[in-house]
This record gives structure tokens, sequence and C-alpha cells, in this order.
């Protein structure tokens, strides 16, 4: 069977789905690629898991990460999906927030979302409230800052090597032997927004 | 013993503590502190930790009490990395994630682009990404399947299974070139057509493996040692297979039969016939026998790839959308054309609609999830690489609570650990 037919196919069944959701839940709903994405309201997301797990039978959370939209005003993304055994359906929920609004911590409902929500937290540095182990996961111990920020240099800050008069690892700043590079191929006439290298060179 | 209380048992009729006035040389703050708790090291350098794994183990005497996986010792940020590089250049740090089957995760990326653009995949360019990925799966399962037996003590399995998994990487050398890091599958299809030869040999391979196979099980299944170690150990109930987001072997060893080829079947898979393996009990040996039965499975459904191989040789293998995938090498030398194409794709690559996706693919290890979210330039927004390890290694805690200290290398080595994925 062709991806466009199943693609097709899903939207036809989950559409309803969805319907019967935003009626249930009080969320939003939005098909597109054959997914079923809610966007919910950040206060109520545990109750809104709670009735997905229990009434809809989506049983298990495989996956919880973070996104970072700068331009918005709520700039932080928090992106649940789900996955429903006896529906063979995924259902993707969506919550607002930024620095400081916490989110409420889902691992009540699925102790699964314990570490995605601790790397969320890692990458993005957003606030889980009632999370029962907060702790940085994947970086370094003692980091500093939120590498998955869209406003965190790709380089990072520091560096490490092995100090052989101090017989132990160090910590630098970051040295840099050329500029960082960042390679964008986007053809100027297609909407590019940014100074091509000489073009400043024209203006003045 | 279990309870933590080492009070020596008082004679009936005797009132008074014979122990009272013992001297035992240790201090009131030695007495005070229970010496039977201490926490220890796991890792990061411990061969059974399968990679960079520091565990903080604590412990009752021998008894788990607690687990602490600390991981990110391999982290190389590579979704940041991604969001940094065109489409096609990110294909290659999908291999890098589970290195054991690097295919199946390109699979999952390319299945998540073809979804934004629409693109469909020739029946023979989907047939080659099943087999590939089939031998992903058997390659990831006899490291696994062995290497547990190395876990509980036993040398000559891993060995009898690198020597499978060496033929198995010369299938993947001859189709691109490279042994581990394929950067073979593309969005539309695959990156070149298999050689008639490469197909007879992997059919002959197919008649071969069983055998050694069975060698193999001679060797481990049934033996006194491993069943020792490995039956009982870490039993997962349903409930908490689910609760607990496990995915592939993980939940259809507790005997929950789900396979996401057979439920959400991607490219060709619904042409396929292969049986769900279950366990009954959800433990260790449970697992290691599902891994078993699943290479057999995949053997079955390479098989059946290859014979439709050979009854559609010579079609196209890549989607034929010069937007999207490479003109051919000859067309390159003769038409201006096909070498614009080819010079504005590997330079700028090609844009995806706005949007955003999850594709998932049945990974070997369970569940391997790509979430994709475009801005409608050539390179991702955001991508999330939902890997079935991290989910699997957050049940550590739990799954060793009440264990010996010996179990947690059983454990560990029944949940199919590779720290590429986990730590990303």
């Amino acid at each position: 069977m062709s991806e466009l037919v199943r693609v097709a196919e899903r939207e036809s069944a989950l559409t309803p789905l969805g319907t019967e959701m935003v009626a249930a839940l009080g969320v939003e709903a939005v098909v597109a690629f054959g997914e079923l994405t809610l966007i919910a309201p950040r206060e109520k997301i545990v109750e809104v898991m709670q009735s997905l797990r229990d009434t809809f039978g989506f049983q298990q959370l495989m996956d919880v990460c973070g996104a970072d939209y700068p331009d918005r005003e709520e700039r932080f993304e928090v992106v649940y999906h789900l996955l429903s055994l006896t529906r063979a359906a995924r259902l993707r929920v969506k919550v607002q927030t930024d620095e400081v609004k916490p989110v409420p911590s889902v691992v009540s409902v699925y102790p699964s979302a314990g570490w995605f929500e601790r790397e969320a937290f890692d990458m993005y540095g957003m606030i889980f409230s009632d999370h029962p182990d907060m702790r940085r996961i994947l970086t370094d111990y003692g980091f500093q800052g939120h590498p998955l920020r869209k406003d965190f240099p790709m380089t990072g800050y520091v560096e490490v090597r092995y100090d052989e008069e101090q017989k132990r690892v160090v910590y630098e700043p970051v040295k840099l032997a050329q500029e960082y590079r960042s390679f964008d191929f986007l053809s100027p006439w297609e909407g590019a927004e940014y100074p091509l290298p000489g073009d400043e060179k024209a203006g003045a | 013993m279990a309870d933590g209380h080492n009070t020596p048992a008082r004679p009936l009729g005797v009132t008074v503590d014979p122990f009272e006035d013992y001297e035992d040389g240790l201090t009131p703050h030695a007495r005070a502190m229970d010496d039977r708790k201490f926490t220890i090291n796991f890792g990061p350098q411990h061969p059974a930790a399968h990679g960079v794994l520091r565990l903080v183990l604590e412990l009752d005497g021998e008894l788990v009490t607690r687990v602490d996986p600390h991981i990110g010792l391999l982290h190389r940020g590579t979704e940041k990395l991604m969001e940094a590089r065109t489409y096609l250049q990110n294909i290659p740090y999908l291999d890098r994630l589970d290195y054991v089957s690097p295919m199946n995760q390109e699979h999952a990326f390319c299945l998540a682009i073809e979804r934004l653009l629409g693109v469909d995949v020739p029946y023979r360019g989907q047939l080659i990404r099943v087999l590939y990925s089939e031998i992903g799966r058997i390659l990831n399962h006899l490291l696994n399947s062995t290497m547990q037996a190395m876990d509980v003590g036993a040398l000559t399995p891993p060995l009898w299974g690198h020597e499978e998994r060496e033929k198995l990487m010369v299938f993947y050398e001859r189709a691109c070139g490279a042994r581990l890091h394929a950067n073979y599958f593309r969005p539309g299809g695959v990156h070149q057509d298999l050689t008639p030869e490469l197909i007879d040999d992997i059919d002959r391979w197919c008649k071969e493996f069983p055998r050694a196979l069975d060698d193999i099980e001679k060797l481990v299944t049934e033996n006194r040692i491993f069943k020792q170690r490995n039956v009982d150990i870490g039993v997962v109930s349903k409930e908490n297979a689910l609760a607990w987001g496990f995915s592939g072997v993980m939940l259809r060893g507790s005997d929950i039969a789900w396979d996401i080829r057979k439920a959400q079947p991607y490219d060709c898979y619904e042409d396929m016939e292969f049986d769900i393996v279950v366990g009954k009990n959800g433990d260790c040996w449970d697992r290691y026998l599902c891994r078993v039965e699943e290479m057999r499975q995949s053997v079955r459904i390479m098989e059946q790839c290859v014979h439709k191989l050979r009854n559609c040789p010579g079609e196209p293998v890549l989607a034929e959308d010069n937007k999207i995938t490479p003109p051919r090498r000859g067309e390159m030398k003769r038409s201006m054309e096909a070498l614009i194409h080819h010079f504005k794709l590997y330079t700028e690559g090609f844009k995806t609609p706005e949007g955003e996706v999850y594709a998932v693919v049945e990974a070997p290890k369970g569940e391997f999830g790509v979430y994709l979210v475009s801005d409608g330039t050539n390179k991702p927004y955001r991508v999330k690489l939902s890997a079935p390890g991290f989910r699997h290694l957050q049940a550590m805690d739990w799954m060793n609570r009440g264990h010996m200290l010996a179990d947690v290398s059983a454990i560990l080595g029944s949940l199919d650990m590779v720290f590429g994925e986990v730590d990303r």
C-alpha cells in the first residue's frame, strides 16, 4: 500500500477521534500528515493525560520533549507522544510554557515521563512541578545553561582537556581556531533574510 | 536477613542480653550507622555496562535497594547538530545512535521526511530497505543475546555470534561501502541498487544461518548456569511494561503481542509473512528466547525480500523526483539539468513543507521514533530522537530492587542497551 494512502486512511480515522476529544477534554485538535495533535492548556495537562489514558485507551507515553520558538510569547513547547495499543493509533499533545511558568508533571499518570521530563528540563530549562526527582540527566555534572535552546551557541561555552601538570581534567572557555562557520545555502531570491558576506559593502 | 536486622537470636528464657556489654570494637557512630548498607559505583568503565553507563547502586548486604543510572557520558548533542545541517547531511548522524543496527534508525528518519514531503518509495526500494532493516535486526539480536550470555559468565557465545555478524557486516559493506555507518537509506528509497551477486549471497546466508543459530542455541539456551542466572530474574508484568513505555522485545517478552511492523506497517512489511514472537513470563530468559526466535522470523522476511527482489531486477530503487533525490551519475555527464539538480541538492538540499511528524519504526531494541519539526527550510527546525533504550533504562531502578547484586548485569543485559542511542 502506498504511504500516501496510509496517511489518508489514518486521517479519516483520526478526525472523528479528534472531534470527540475536543468535546470531552476542552482542547484544540489539528490533523495533519496523518497525525492528530492536541493543544492542551498547561494547567490541565494532568487531567487531560489521565482521561486520555483511562477513557480513550492511550496506554503508553512514548516520548516527551521540548521545543523552542523564541519568537513566541511563551517560547517553549512541551510535546507528548502517546500510543494506543488497542486502537493502533498515535497522538501528540502539546502545551505552551516559558522559562518560569511550571508545567505539571505527568509522572503520576505515566511513570515513563520521569526521565523525559528531566531531559526536557536539561535541554530547555522549562520547569516541571511535582516531579519526584528533577535533576539534569544528559549533560555533564555541574553543567550550566540549556543546550537545545535556540540562543545557545552550537560550540557551547566550555571545553575540557586533561592537564598534564595538574594531573586532572580541566574546564576552560571554548577557544576556536577559526570562527564557527554556519553554512546556509538558502537562495537569497527565495526569502533568505540575512546579509550575505560582502553585502554590507553594497550599502556603504 | 533481608529485613536488615542482624541482632543475634536470644536463647529462650534468658531475659538479660548476653551481648549487652560485648566489646565489638566499633565507635558509637559506626554502630549507629547500619554497616550492611553501602553504595557502590558500577561503571562507567565496567564491561557489563554495555558502554558508558554509571550506575550508583545502593545495597543492603547483597540486595539492591536502589539503582540510580547516570547517563549522558556519551552525549554528543546530536539533536542540536542536526538543527544546523540539511536533511541529507543529517542521515549519517542516525547511524551513530544505535551503532549495532544503524540502518533501522536511518529508516525512521527517512520515513519522517517522506511523510512531510508526501513522497512514495518505489517497491524495489522498499524491499531493499526492509531487507536491510531485518539484517540490522539480526545484527542487533546476535550481539545482544550472546552478550547476555557473556554478562552471566560465558565467553564462547559472543565469539560465535560475532562470526555471523561479520558476514552481515560484509553485506552492509557490499551495499553501501561501509561496515557500520552505512548512510545508505535516502528519503525516497535507498542510495544504490544491490547487485544480483549480493542478492544471491544473502540468499545463501539465509539458508546457512539457521544452523549457526542452532549451534549458538545449543550452547546457551538450555545451559544450566545461563538459566539459573536468567529465569525469573527481572520479571516485568504487563501493567508495568505498558506504564513504563516499553516497546519491542521488552513488551513482547511480557506477553503483549505488539509489533509496529504488523500494527502500523510501513514500507512493504504488510506483504511479508512473519509471526510476532511473545514471551510468557516477562523474565530475562523469555526476552532472550524472543530475540532468538525473532532472528528466525527475520530470516523468513529476508528470504521473501530476496525472492521479490529477484522478480523485479533493474526497477528504480529511489523516487525519480530530482528535486529530492540525486540524478544518476551517468545522466549527470550528459544532461545539464541533471548537473544543476545534483549541485542544488548537495549544496542547498531540498526543502520540506512546514509541519511536524512523528515517524516510528520497529527497531531491534523497540520503538525508535523521530519527531521532526520543519519550518519550511532545508534544515529541520527541531529533531527529537526517541530511543527505546532511554525508556528501558529508566526501568533499571524498579526492575533491580530486591534482586542480588549479581543480577544487575543480567537485567541490564536483557534490556539491550547501546549508549549511542540513550545519550544521543
